[in-house]
């Protein structure tokens, strides 16, 4: 006879879903590396285009290396749920009797294990290619650290927005481009204000309360437009 | 088992200024099987869409045990086993960590089962070859698979004979039978004659005139 099904808890299905991402992001390697080859690509042909000039590279380090940090982010945000999308898997997860607001956070918490933090740990290389001053390394890293989290929660927005479409690529990055510009702002100021010997904590906390805040509300954006997307 | 219904109450649907369903009851509860037959581009997927709460474009009331699904939503997905078109199989991943994944988050399974059941559809010694490399018959047989382990008493299956050969025709047709005399429920849709032991409904879709 049949009995009632014994619905795994949360916990169990969040990590099975980060494993099964890890698994694949595993499985499709390059699709990880590729980002981060992007961004060591991009920053080496700024010195060749302005001139190595140390001075010129110095005042333009931290910025640059933000946003190629952000532009390496959005390169792999595209496809966070386009395959799940097609295979039917994205239909599963949202018939599943788990919350999907716990499922997504699971994805984009892989998206960020695989694409963002890679990112920050590779940034003092790219600021050292810039002739970034020494003080500046400690922030970018700290910065980078709580803002690929928002990074890769917004583009996560972006994806799930344009799941349906064939390619949403430039889509993706008009729609989610705009949203980044507060986490550059607060990332790349406390890269500069690290180089210029100031306290740099008080852009930290406004990050960290940024991140916070798309990590905690962007799931209900992403499930919310996933569910649209299935819906047509 | 306890008792459970799902429950279409006119459910109308328009797509693309074209009346696609036009105030469908139908009704299903434990022991039951309901093929819903139709031509092509008569809805049914849509039927079936609607009926697990994907579509939410349309007129009428889906019930389930009495309540709208969207209310019940948590105890009724607990309780459904659906296969679409695309049956969400990861081709990336082998077929055991395909079922790994869905039995996490549906339900509680132990790995020995999940090899069994793959055996029993022929797939034993495939377990753990990446989906990308079976042929479209062994790629369902995977998600086949979550009927033989699921104790979802509901399970709504979106033409399920796709691309499988007679003989898994005939097992699958058996699970059906086997399904529906445990006291569970089946909702399909197929335009293979169903060759079932026991009785089951059929419901026409019309397909509206233009």
């Amino acid at each position: 006879m049949l009995s009632a099904a014994r619905v795994p808890g949360i916990v169990e299905a969040v990590r099975g879903t980060l494993r099964r991402e890890l698994l694949l992001a595993y499985r499709r390697r390059g699709d990880v590396i590729n980002p981060l080859v992007f961004a060591l690509i991009v920053v080496t042909l700024f010195p060749l285009g302005i001139g190595p000039e140390p001075g010129v590279l110095r005042a333009i380090a931290p910025g640059l290396v933000w946003v190629v940090a952000l532009l390496s982010c959005l390169l792999s945000a595209d496809r966070l749920f386009r395959d799940d999308y097609l295979d039917g898997t994205l239909q599963q997860l949202l018939l599943s009797p788990q919350p999907a607001y716990f499922m997504v956070m699971a994805k984009v918490l892989a998206h960020w294990l695989v694409a963002g933090l890679p990112v920050a740990l590779i940034a003092p290389l790219l600021g050292g290619m810039l002739a970034l001053p020494a003080g500046g390394y400690g922030p970018l890293v700290a910065s980078l650290l709580l803002g690929t989290a928002s990074l890769s929660t917004i583009g996560a927005i972006g994806a799930a927005l344009t799941v349906g479409l064939k390619r949403g690529g430039v889509l993706v990055a008009l729609i989610v481009l705009p949203l980044y510009i507060p986490i550059l702002i607060f990332g790349s100021g406390a890269v500069v204000a690290g180089c210029d010997g100031l306290p740099y904590s008080g852009h930290l906390a406004v990050l960290g309360a940024l991140t916070l805040l798309a990590v905690v509300l962007a799931p209900l954006a992403i499930g919310g437009a996933l569910r649209i997307n299935m819906d047509d | 088992m306890s008792e459970f219904s799902i429950e279409a109450r006119g459910v109308s649907c328009e797509r693309d200024q074209r009346l696609l369903l036009d105030g469908v009851n139908c009704a299903v509860g434990p022991g039951e099987v309901l093929q819903i037959a139709g031509a092509n581009g008569s809805g049914k997927t849509t039927l079936l869409r609607i009926l697990v709460g994907i579509s939410t474009a349309y007129e009428g009331q889906v019930l389930w045990c009495g309540q709208p699904i969207a209310a019940a939503a948590g105890q009724y997905y607990s309780q459904l086993l659906y296969l679409g078109h695309n049956p969400g199989v990861t081709l990336t991943l082998s077929a055991l960590e395909n079922l790994r994944w869905y039995f996490q988050l549906n339900q509680i399974v132990a790995d020995q089962r999940m090899r069994e059941a793959l055996a029993a559809l022929g797939l034993d010694g495939y377990e753990d070859v990446p989906a990308y490399r079976m042929s479209a018959g062994q790629q369902r047989r995977i998600a086949l698979a979550r009927l033989l382990i699921s104790d979802a008493p509901l399970w709504i299956l979106d033409e399920p004979f796709t691309a499988i050969d007679r003989g898994g025709v005939q097992e699958l047709e058996q699970l059906i039978c086997r399904h529906a005399r445990q006291g569970g429920a089946v909702i399909l849709t197929t335009h293979h004659a169903l060759n079932l032991d026991v009785p089951f409904d059929r419901l026409e879709l019309a397909g509206a005139p233009c």
